[in-house]
């Protein structure tokens, strides 16, 4: 670790002047971690937990009949809990409840969950080669020891897995993030955040270096509520998914209108499954059109020669979130926050 | 048995109030850090100091080149982890070897510039492990004098031959690492030429020999003080090349000096269980009995050191086998030396055993309950030795019957795949645990004073397995006095030597020693009850209970009243105690750092503590997920001196034993020789998710020869076994053997594939 500048902002519009040249601060659970394995050493660090005294919305859960909105500063455990989420997104309860461990969801932000960076041991040790933390130098994982590394959306470059969690739920509620910068506020949609390695591992995301995440916004639908999140990991608590999958169907009768599909732990970024997706509309959801749509969502899958074993497992777990996911009944029309639903 | 006494250092741990060594608040204290090596073969061609020496408040960067001459390379062998001392080489030997100690006036300070130490190296290619070219392969028989030779007996060929029913299939077992919670540390003090180290220590009479011979110095100088420790399962066993190198470097800068490894050097600069290759060839009649059994091990060592693990010493001891035939080899490794790690020997090697014990039960059709106890014995098949007492069957019996090992025989034994619930394959397993009954000379003080108080001192350990509160327990009883008078000292080098923590010899070693102290003061205070008092009580009706002496006649005395007699106030007694069949000197030779652990198999006659553990799993059909919703072991281990600890011993064991088979590898880059997961997120221990029903039955065992505290000491019986009976539960559930542990999703997986 090196030694670096520390400010607390006490406002946005403090933070935007200072974050095109620092790294923010929210939980810490991510940055410090990787700022004490010399992975990150960032000259300056800007702390925004203070932000939301300044602007109460960047730390506050909204639940309205348009939706939900997250302020970026909300921690992973106070979602989670949130009994409107728990009935009418369960996808995201349960991915944040799913998640690292209660004591480390209770410091971690929504803002800093979605930019966690991954856990490829090559990347997390500064003395490998590793085309994400030194461009250029190379891939230890490509011919390494690579049984956590994604079989989709890869490249000669790199093979890290997006480790997080929740950003499968967002993408399968159609979830946007608000972003603030210099130049104002804007919506982007969640899947449009993370950037495929290609030959440029190293760039992450496609946020501007001035731009803050204030907010997660999701809008509501009349069938959020039947969205399920499987996940399967080495052990029963506390571990990264090995893969999971986030779902949202829209059925009608037993048909499927509409299914929204997204997969963690097997790509390289929070991986929307469209595929997967087409080839269930239209048919009635039972074991043979859940396995279908999931060999279409590995379809594209490209092994290394310790991660094989996803395939099959990822496959297995979109069978089971999407039956599951169609098992679900409708939560009562009021819930106990007096947000109605249609 | 014992009461069940709370331990009675459990609320200052818990209230945060135990101190550790490196929590010993010092004057004037320097921090340092670790520099370490990136490559795990080849040489330092050139270390540049300078813009790491050139950061404010950096005081020494201790190198090869400041070194020079002041450190002595350890010896290897049961007082140090290696031989070599790392500040001393331009040779890297292996991933993560020290090459700099960067001191400085905050831990943040040194951080900073241990980032800054420019080292340049001339590669060589390194072998990573057993299928790694470039390996050297050594006979493990006679490498160590802990090994001297491989157990053997009749002519195994023939018997193999003939056997109606032969088995022959190889286990592996993965690397592991003790991770103890609390991270090793050394924290080093000089006073006008006398040094005071605080570090935890499984050994500290051991470490203090070994410091002297490190730093050539004078022994009676030499203080090494670990009052508590954060864990150790072995790896503060042997002291490693750093508490020297720390001692030096505050030597160096005149100012104590703390230096605490992260956790990821805690991978590399300590000890670890190296992994093991086990090949078994059995060979059985039809009637069950087994006639010839082969035990071959291959176990990974480092290329300047041979650390044999030779649990083929116990399992060739195990059943009445027949002809006997083993065999271990050490493989050489550009690695660092591993060490002992809980029940080292018989963690992996009872695992290939008792796995093959299960295949060959089904081979020959057979409840493999049933197929123990047809192979059961209480005699050595090696040497004919008898076994002191022997308890397993008693353990099968109680264990089967708590944890219902019927439901399997009434589905038909042998039929894999037929206790279905929905997705879930559920299957029942069980094997045996063993470990050696070992015992070691320890010195301990025992003061009684007239305010019916006591203070019971020795250098022994408490590593968290409760000894501490069981040696308060054993010198209240033989006092007369209730725990809460007992005040027990540990873990300090200038206290009577005690033994290793390591073995399980500390609650026999201790206990023994303590009880011979206590005698001592009780005969004292026995002779004073009797002068002029009438009558004499024979000394086996004189009792101490409650603070007084209680004579048969139903008179009783205050102890006050006696020491009084006396003409004193209190009354102190050192004593020391020997195992049996131990050289003259024994306590002089562990002053010396010499353990002199006796028991197992080396005497004249078997000691040996059992037991006996059913698991039942559940295995996803498809995604092969393994969970362990229940575990029953049951245990005879002598005399319980307090089942309360016992209990948390064997559960812990347990519990172990389940994040081994599931979880647990520390996994070695092949191109590199390198650790690739070296923290917690990545090197995987059973969270409580994964642990659901254990249960504990202890067996009531009596076994007067074993010590004179009638005590096997179960410290590690608890963790050997465990695997195996998961391995064969999994066969229950799936068809499915699985003779490599860790056992993850992934291999079912792909056996499912094929
Ligand atoms: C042992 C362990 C296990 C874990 N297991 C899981 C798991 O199973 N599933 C899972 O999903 N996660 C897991 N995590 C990751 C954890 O969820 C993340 O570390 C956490 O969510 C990050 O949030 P934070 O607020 O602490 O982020 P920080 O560490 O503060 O920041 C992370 C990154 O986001 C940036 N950032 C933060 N907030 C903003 C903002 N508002 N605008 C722009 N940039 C911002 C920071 O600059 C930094 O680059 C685990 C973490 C650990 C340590
Ligand atoms: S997979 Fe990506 S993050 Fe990991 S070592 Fe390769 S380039 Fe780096």
């Amino acid at each position: 670790m090196q030694p670096f500048l520390f400010d607390r902002a006490g406002s946005v519009a403090e933070a935007l002047r200072a974050v095109s040249d620092a790294t923010v601060i929210a939980g810490g659970t991510n940055l410090v971690d990787y700022m004490r394995l010399g992975v990150v050493s960032p000259k300056r660090v800007v702390d925004i937990n203070g932000l939301n005294r300044e602007t109460a919305a960047l730390g506050r859960i909204t639940l309205d009949h348009q939706g939900l909105r997250l302020g970026a500063l909300v921690r992973m455990a106070e979602a989670e809990d949130h009994p409107g989420i728990r009935a009418h997104y369960p996808v995201l309860a349960d991915s944040l409840a799913l998640a690292a461990s209660r004591q480390i969801r209770t410091m971690a932000s929504l803002g800093g969950n979605l930019l966690q960076r991954t856990r490829c041991e090559y990347f997390r040790e500064a003395s490998w080669p590793c085309n994400k933390r030194r461009p250029g130098s190379g891939c230890a994982a490509l011919d390494g020891l690579n049984r956590q590394h994604a079989v989709l959306g890869t490249s000669d470059a790199c093979i890290a897995t997006y480790p997080g969690d929740m950003a499968q739920a967002l993408l399968v509620l159609d979830a946007q993030v608000e972003l603030t910068g210099p130049g104002g506020v804007r919506l982007m949609p969640v899947a449009k955040v993370h950037r495929q390695p290609g030959a440029t591992p190293y760039l992450e995301t496609t946020l501007a270096p001035d731009e803050l995440i204030t907010a997660l916004v999701v809008p509501a639908s009349p069938w959020s509520w039947r969205s399920r999140y499987v996940k399967v990991r080495d052990r029963r608590s506390f571990a990264f998914a090995l893969a999971s999958a986030a779902v949202a169907l829209d059925l009608e009768g037993d048909r499927v209108k509409q299914a929204r599909i997204a997969l963690g732990g097997v790509a390289t970024v929070p991986w929307r499954a469209e595929a997967a997706e087409v080839a269930l509309v239209g048919k009635p959801l039972d074991q043979t059109t859940a396995r279908a749509a999931a060999v279409a969502a590995f379809a594209g899958a490209r092994t290394r020669a310790h991660n094989a074993f996803k395939v099959p497992l990822g496959q297995e777990v979109l069978v089971q979130a999407l039956l599951q996911a169609g098992a679900l009944q409708p939560p009562p029309p009021t819930t106990r926050n007096g947000v109605t639903h249609a | 048995m014992g009461a069940p006494v709370a331990r009675i250092d459990g609320r200052l741990k818990v209230t945060g109030q135990a101190r550790y060594p490196a929590d010993t608040p010092l004057h004037n204290l320097a921090h340092g850090v670790m520099v370490t090596s990136t490559i795990a073969r080849g040489r330092i061609r050139s270390l540049d100091t300078t813009a790491a020496a050139s950061v404010p408040g950096v005081l020494l960067v201790l190198t090869r080149d400041q070194a020079q001459g002041q450190l002595t390379a350890p010896k290897f062998g049961t007082g140090g982890s290696t031989s070599i001392q790392p500040l001393n080489e331009e040779r890297i030997w292996h991933d993560g070897q020290t090459v700099a100690i960067v001191v400085a006036e905050t831990p943040e300070v040194a951080r900073e510039a241990a980032d800054l130490v420019a080292i340049t190296y001339d590669h060589d290619t390194p072998s990573a492990g057993f299928d790694a070219s470039g390996v050297e392969i050594v006979d493990g028989a006679g490498a160590s004098p802990m090994y001297p030779e491989d157990p053997k007996a009749g002519d195994f060929d023939t018997a193999f031959k003939a056997a109606p029913v032969v088995l022959d299939a190889t286990y592996n077992t993965a690397a592991q690492h003790h991770n103890p919670m609390e991270l090793f540390s050394t924290t080093a003090e000089w006073n006008d030429g006398q040094l005071t180290v605080y570090e935890p220590s499984q050994f500290v009479a051991g470490w203090r020999a070994q410091l002297a011979k490190q730093l050539d110095m004078d022994a009676a100088n030499i203080r090494v003080v670990s009052e508590y420790i954060g864990g150790a399962f072995g790896s503060k066993g042997p002291m490693t090349p750093r508490t020297a190198a720390v001692a030096l470097a505050a030597k160096l800068v005149k100012r104590p000096v703390r230096c605490v490894c992260a956790r990821a050097q805690g991978y590399t600069t300590a000890t670890f269980r190296a992994e093991t290759r086990q090949r078994i060839r059995m060979g059985a009649g039809r009637d069950g009995k087994i006639r010839a059994f082969s035990h071959e091990g291959w176990e990974l060592t480092s290329r300047p050191d041979d650390y044999v693990v030779g649990g083929t010493e116990t399992t060739a001891r195990l059943y009445a086998y027949g002809a006997v035939h083993t065999k271990v080899q050490l493989v050489k490794a550009d690695r660092n030396t591993p060490g002992y790690m809980r029940s080292p020997p018989e963690t992996p090697y009872v695992f290939g055993l008792e796995c093959a014990m299960d295949e060959m039960a089904e081979k020959l059709g057979l409840d493999p309950v049933e197929f123990r106890r047809v192979n059961d014995t209480q005699a050595d098949p090696v040497s004919g030795k008898r076994y002191t007492s022997r308890s397993l069957m008693r353990c099968y019996d109680e264990a089967a019957a708590a944890f219902g090992w019927q439901r399997r025989l009434d589905a038909g034994v042998w039929k894999t795949g037929a206790m279905r619930e929905g997705d879930w394959l559920v299957g029942l397993g069980c094997a045996t645990a063993v470990y050696p009954t070992q015992v070691a000379p320890c010195a301990a003080r025992v003061r009684l004073t007239a305010d019916g108080k006591a203070l019971l001192q020795t250098s022994a350990h408490e590593i968290g397995t409760g000894v501490r509160t069981v040696a308060a327990q054993t010198a209240a009883q033989a006092l007369g006095l209730s725990v809460e008078d007992v005040t027990v000292e540990m873990g300090d080098s200038a206290l009577p030597a005690g033994p290793v923590a390591g073995g399980s010899v500390s609650t026999a070693s201790v206990c023994s020693a303590v009880l011979k102290a206590c005698g001592a003061i009780r005969d004292k205070l026995y002779r004073a009850a009797t002068v002029n008092s009438g009558p004499p009580a024979t000394p086996e009706s004189f009792t101490l209970r409650d603070g007084m002496a209680v004579l048969d006649s139903g008179r009783s005395a205050p102890l006050s009243a006696l020491l009084q007699k006396l003409g004193t106030t209190q009354l102190e007694e050192y004593a020391e105690f020997a195992p049996e069949g131990s050289a003259p000197g024994a306590v002089e030779q562990l002053r010396q750092g010499n353990p002199g652990i006796m028991g197992g198999a080396k005497g004249p006659v078997l000691m040996y503590a059992f037991g006996a553990e059913f698991v039942e799993v559940r295995v996803h059909a498809r995604t092969g997920e393994i969970r362990v919703p229940r575990m029953v072991g049951a245990f005879a281990a002598g005399r319980i001196m307090n089942p309360r600890t016992a209990r948390s011993q064997l559960m812990g064991g347990m519990i172990w034993g389940l994040g081994a088979a599931l979880h647990e590898m520390t996994e070695i880059d092949p191109r590199h020789a390198r650790t690739v997961n070296r923290d917690l997120q990545d090197y995987l221990l059973p969270v409580n998710a994964d642990v659901e029903g254990v249960e504990v039955i202890l067996v009531p065992e009596t076994d007067t020869e074993v010590n004179p505290a009638g005590v096997k000491g179960l410290g590690e019986l608890g963790n050997v076994g465990t695997s195996s009976a998961i391995a064969s539960a999994i066969y229950h559930a799936t068809g499915r053997r699985l003779r490599d542990i860790p056992m993850r999703l992934d291999t079912l997986l792909q056996l499912q594939q094929t």
